[in-house]
């Protein structure tokens, strides 16, 4: 038994030190970035900084400020581009949801020879690069593309103006969900897949229509599915910035594009890591609600 | 008028014939047993009076009227399934008041019916339980109530003590019984095992191949099979081949493979030459000691191969002179006394002439 554990303890070592390397370190890093002051041309000013924090006759902790905090709180800007970022993931995610629920039941109830197949085809995409999907997007969407002429010349023969379809939150919805479909897909298919089909039988049997089959039984019983491929969408969408970038117009910002750019544009490195972690506080508060969500109904 | 009533009903799928031609009534209040091996079509053919599958040719009537194509959740007909089925994500409340809710009875009602449906069946302390939380009787008890709870006209049961131990199968086949009598609602029970069906049933049909054998009374299936497959099929039988050689209206002679001629009386449709076995049930095979012989009349000598004490029973195999082996059940009333006779015990078998029978082969 002793042993056993001792095997247990040195066998989830070296992960757990590279966990605690790799991101504890650095996001211990990261809160105290977000407490300097920036440098003048990038990173951070050095920690002491004597005649300045004289002058301002400052305590003790040199060169430390809550000045990142504060312009951030200060603009009303940056809650709007939070709140955005929360309704393009939110969207995004119901998107997913609905598109990816019919195809994992499908497999699911497939024979059992198709199924890996059908997953290796949900799967397929991530075999080509990220950025060359995205860039094909915007192809797709741009003005001159043969699906913009069709969907244009349909709109104007019933009297409607052209649309541009590039450069707009819709593109940015159509790459969201494009990229993470498989993501909603895979834990909805793992988990409809281990449904007992007995139950649908049961429920059938005992006066229950379709309709009533699904939202009784298959339903409730996919929800830990549905939190899990939720929590897969939501989280990377609302800090992604590649998509905003390439398919968003300039007042399609989410939250990833302001980090990226505070760190690569403004150089403001304090700021960023502000509001890098006022995005994992808002992370870390949408993944406990959905655990509490998720977890199965207690036994008294 | 039966309540159910099947005319010709024909399943096939593909080459395979599950269910061929079968037709039968059930009255309604009956305890309907269909029983056969594993194959025999008996699951198909209740998957057909459930809905779930449909008769190739034939029809189900249910109170005269023809449902082989009607929706399962349209038919006033509900399934105990083997595996129980009960939904794992809803409490003990929740699943029986499923079928309620389903014909939309009204919320006050609904709970009062609950309430008295867990009490029928001793469940009134589990109604919040999950089902993972009940133990495989409790999952039993809660599969009835829910079948039961809108007062079905049918209620079918695939099996549903088959994932039940020795001991409480017996409690739950009493108190099916009971429960039976007490809601007079008709059962259809399905089931491999014979000793179930003679217990429970009121009527029995028999399948094999998808035909139905023989209907009948347990007491008329186990004491009078109609073929050599119900007799090998329900309980233990002895059956020795023989010929039938002279028949006549008040005598059927037959020729008995090395234990020469036996006379019964005469059934119908044999003619001299017919081929067959006599059936004899092990508990009707007296077995003596050597020294009697002489006051028993049709005796047959023999030498006690092997034994099977099961405790309250002996069953005994016999090797009579002529090679043929034969089972004797004998009952080991006196306490202490284990058993009558050791391996290669020179005894004389014997059995009344009347429970002797003669079972025809038909080509």
């Amino acid at each position: 038994m002793n042993k056993f554990h001792l095997t247990r303890w040195l066998i989830s070592l070296p992960p757990t030190l590279f966990l605690l390397i790799f991101f504890a370190v650095p996001s211990l890093i990261m809160i105290v970035t977000s407490f300097r002051f920036p440098g003048e041309y990038g990173g951070l000013a050095p920690l002491t900084a004597p005649e300045t924090t004289v002058a301002e006759g400052d305590s003790g902790l040199y060169g430390m400020t809550l000045e990142a905090y504060q312009f951030f709180f200060s603009d009303i800007l940056y809650a709007e581009i939070f709140l955005k970022s929360f309704v393009v993931a939110t969207a995004s995610t119901l998107i997913c949801l609905i598109m990816a629920y019919p195809v994992a039941m499908l497999i699911a109830q497939s024979a059992k020879k198709y199924r890996n197949l059908m997953i290796l085809l949900v799967v397929l995409p991530f075999a080509s690069n990220f950025l060359i999907r995205i860039y094909a997007w915007m192809i797709i969407l741009g003005p001159e593309s043969a699906f913009s002429h069709f969907i244009n010349s349909t709109l104007q023969a019933f009297g409607f103006e052209p649309v541009m379809m590039l450069f707009s939150p819709f593109a940015v919805l159509v790459g969201t969900v494009y990229v993470h479909l498989p993501f909603m897909i895979l834990p909805l298919y793992t988990n409809l897949e281990k449904h007992d089909p007995v139950l649908l039988d049961a429920a059938q049997d005992l006066g229950a229509n379709r309709w009533q089959r699904f939202w009784l039984v298959t339903w409730p019983q996919s929800l830990p599915g549905v939190f899990s491929g939720s929590a897969l969408v939501f989280i990377p969408v609302l800090g992604m910035f590649a998509i905003p970038d390439i398919l968003g117009g300039t007042g399609d910002i989410l939250i990833g594009n302001l980090i990226k750019d505070q760190f690569l544009g403004t150089r403001d490195w304090p700021f960023g890591s502000t509001l890098s972690i006022m995005l994992m506080l808002a992370v870390l508060c949408v993944t406990g609600l959905f655990t509490l969500l998720a977890r199965p109904r207690v036994p008294r | 008028m039966a309540l159910l009533e099947l005319r010709n009903v024909i399943r096939r799928f593909g080459d395979f014939t599950a269910v061929d031609n079968v037709s039968l009534s059930i009255e309604a209040g009956e305890f309907f047993t269909l029983l056969g091996p594993s194959g025999c079509g008996k699951t198909t053919l209740l998957r057909m009076i459930a809905g779930f599958d449909v008769p190739d040719s034939g029809q189900i009537f249910l109170d005269g009227q023809d449902i082989a194509n009607t929706l399962p959740e349209k038919r006033p007909v509900h399934t105990v399934f083997q595996s129980y089925a009960l939904f794992p994500h809803m409490t003990v409340t929740d699943n029986v008041a499923f079928p309620l809710k389903m014909s939309k009875v009204a919320p006050a009602e609904i709970k009062k019916r609950v309430e008295k449906a867990l009490e029928e069946v001793q469940l009134p302390k589990f109604a919040h339980r999950f089902p993972h939380e009940l133990s495989g009787g409790q999952k039993q008890r809660v599969a009835f109530a829910r079948g039961l709870i809108n007062r079905p006209r049918l209620l079918l049961m695939d099996e549903p003590l088959g994932a039940l131990d020795a001991k409480l199968r017996e409690d739950m086949q009493r108190e099916l019984i009971s429960l039976q009598k007490e809601v007079g609602i008709t059962f259809i029970f399905v089931t491999h095992s014979q000793d179930e069906a003679l217990a429970l049933s009121q009527r029995i049909a028999v399948m094999n191949l998808g035909k139905v054998e023989q209907i009948g009374t347990p007491s008329v299936i186990y004491g009078t099979p109609a073929n050599r497959f119900i007799a090998d099929f329900i309980g233990k039988i002895n059956l020795m081949e023989a010929q039938v050689t002279q028949i006549s209206n008040t005598a059927m002679t037959l020729e008995i493979n090395g234990l020469g001629t036996t006379v019964l009386p005469p059934k119908k449709e044999i003619q001299a030459g017919d081929q067959g076995v006599i059936a004899i049930r092990p508990e009707q095979v007296a077995v003596h000691a050597l020294a009697k012989q002489a006051e028993i009349p049709h005796a047959h000598t023999g030498k006690v191969l092997d034994f099977l004490y099961v405790g309250d029973v002996t069953t005994y195999v016999i090797e009579l002179d002529s090679g043929i082996q034969i089972e004797a059940l004998l009952a080991n009333s006196s306490p202490g006394r284990a058993r009558f006779f050791e391996v290669d015990d020179p005894v004389i078998v014997s059995w009344p002439q009347e429970a002797a029978q003669f079972l025809v082969d038909r080509p």
